[in-house]
């Protein structure tokens, strides 16, 4: 790990945080406001006729889901649009002409990707406390499944914009693919409440897995083996990282 | 002098089927400016995209300071900054911080007291704090350079770097290039302004269609391949050009005072003594006599549309 370009990786990750906090407002307002939102919607409107899910209150129970959405969603659109930019903008040329490969270009705009999704996922974990009362059973476990999540979901991102050749192919895969995912992926309900075959159905869903580990690091609560949480969340990383190195190491929509 | 840059049988054929390279070799020594020229797609831009690592090659290897630009690239990479023919900034990002970001992709430390000397060198230390959407174009174009300079390169890369600029801009433009000639850059350039080349130039290389045609020291390069036009300034005007010298090419001015006369300095025989023999055989006394060496442009138009040439690098 020695060749590792490491100044590289903080130019690009120190560029990419500076892009972030640029518009701080913006970046956090709009996740915040729509978790107030969904606090009120779920957990106001709807929850008070839910009274508890396997003996967490409702308002409680959707927080990991909320935070997870969160994740998934900033993830995704922070990584490819950090990619996609310098691919409009034509700077990705820096990246390509510049003593740095894909471990660092990947370390950089992912890295900088998970710790926005991160940040933000925390802010929104902050105003939960205005809501309802969340008790953190395994505060460490829930610390590194919202970083191994954001670092999953931010690789998946940095491919979408490595592969987008215009705006509307960046926003397709988070908008019909991503989202859908996540609110069917137990959010904001337990695999358990489910009919049997609906109930295998969503165990299809990789996003259940997830939300499911941090669900757990909570509550102590799991739809599966926490286990196999981990060894989803680390399978996805290993294929993200493996199709990111292909892509540069053959120039897919970079190199002529 | 050692060649810094070794290009063996440099080729490169697109998806398309397009050969953008064929065959190229060239060897620049470190110090020297070179200029590329040739008209559009004859394969400038996409030679020195693959020297850089935008373009990977179909064949042939290409060394930087020694280094291997695919096997070796980390230190091939270090070794070269680019100035490339597209305006490509981040548009909301300050020129001191662009020129940082750069300096911190070729794995340098911070080092804020180069970047001013580099910006104070381009007139941009006072835009420093400027947003680059902000600048002019000429102004963006220096930030350009300022990045590519910032982690000091061996070797730069200026892929059209007066392209669109005005007149004013363009002397300035060649004033930084020669200043770091003086530091001691070696200077790749391509360009369309062949005033350009001429003005800045060690030595001259003419693409076409992908194949390197010749490489020269621009003022060999002038003088083989030049015309020149002799200018006969005679003592009492003529009324017109004298019978016995029609058919040989002789143009009399408006006011009957000289004759110009071209002539290929290639050529064993000029047919200037004889000419002026001539002259004198018809009584035409001879004031003065000049010759204007024609311009590269001119050299330019005669190699591309000439069956092609054998490399001579």
């Amino acid at each position: 790990m020695s060749g590792i370009n490491w100044p590289g990786v903080r130019a690009i990750f120190h560029h990419e945080m500076t892009r972030f906090f640029r518009t701080i407002t913006q970046s956090l307002l709009s996740p915040v406001v729509s978790t107030v939102l969904y606090f009120v919607v779920f957990g106001a409107a709807i929850g008070g006729r839910i009274q508890s899910v396997e003996g967490v209150e409702y308002g409680a129970f959707i927080v990991p889901g909320l935070m997870m959405l969160t994740i998934l969603q900033q993830s995704v659109s922070n990584a490819s649009f950090g990619i996609y930019f310098p691919k409009f903008s034509g700077t990705i040329y820096e990246y390509l002409v510049s003593p740095v490969g894909w471990i660092e270009v990947t370390l950089g705009f992912v890295g900088a990707a998970a710790a926005k999704a991160v940040l933000i996922a925390l802010v929104i974990l902050g105003t939960s406390f205005f809501f309802v009362g969340v008790h953190i059973l395994h505060p460490v476990w829930m610390l590194g499944f919202l970083v191994l999540t954001a670092t999953a979901f931010s690789l998946l991102g940095f491919i979408i914009g490595l592969w987008a050749k215009n705006f509307e192919q960046l926003q397709i895969v988070p908008m019909m693919v991503i989202t859908p995912l996540v609110f069917l992926g137990g959010a904001f309900y337990s695999a358990d409440m489910l009919p049997p075959f609906w109930e295998g159905v969503a165990k299809l869903n990789p996003v259940l897995y997830l939300i499911s580990g941090f669900r757990w690091s909570f509550f102590g609560l799991a739809d599966v083996p926490v286990g196999v949480s981990l060894v989803a969340v680390g399978l996805m990383i290993a294929l993200c990282c493996a199709a990111i190195r292909w892509i540069f190491a053959t120039g897919w929509r970079l190199r002529e | 002098m050692t060649a810094i840059i070794q290009i063996e049988n440099l080729s490169k054929q697109y998806g398309s089927g397009t050969k953008a390279l064929s065959d190229v070799s060239l060897d620049i020594q470190e110090g020297e400016i070179i200029a590329l020229l040739g008209p559009n797609g004859a394969g400038k831009t996409t030679l020195i995209s693959v020297i850089c690592g935008l373009v990977v090659p179909t064949g042939g290897t290409v060394r930087v300071g020694g280094h291997d630009i695919r096997t070796d690239w980390r230190a091939a990479r270090k070794l070269i900054g680019l100035v490339p023919q597209e305006i490509a900034l981040e548009p909301f990002e300050k020129v001191m911080n662009c020129v940082r970001f750069t300096r911190g992709l070729y794995g340098e430390g911070p080092d804020d007291a180069y970047i001013e000397q580099v910006l104070r060198s381009l007139a941009l230390w006072d835009k420093r704090d400027a947003a680059t959407r902000e600048l002019s174009g000429g102004m963006k174009r220096r930030v350009l350079i300022a990045k590519a300079l910032a982690h000091r390169p061996k070797v730069l890369f200026l892929d059209e770097p007066t392209a669109g600029v005005d007149v004013a801009l363009r002397r300035e433009m060649w004033e930084v290039v020669d200043r770091l000639r003086r530091e001691g850059v070696t200077i790749i350039l391509t360009t369309h302004y062949l005033e350009e080349a001429e003005e800045m130039a060690d030595r001259i290389g003419v693409i076409n269609h992908g194949r390197l045609l010749l490489v020269r020291p621009t003022s060999e390069l002038m003088g083989e391949f030049g015309r020149k036009t002799l200018t006969i300034e005679v003592t009492q005007p003529l009324a017109a050009i004298p019978d016995d010298l029609a058919g040989r090419g002789l143009h009399l001015s408006p006011d009957g005072r000289s004759l110009t006369y071209d002539y290929d300095t290639r050529a064993d025989r000029t047919g200037i003594a004889r000419l002026l023999g001539d002259l004198a055989g018809q009584g035409i006394m001879v004031r003065d006599v000049s010759t204007r060496q024609s311009s590269l442009e001119e050299v330019f138009m005669t190699l591309v549309s000439e069956p092609r040439q054998e490399v001579t690098a």
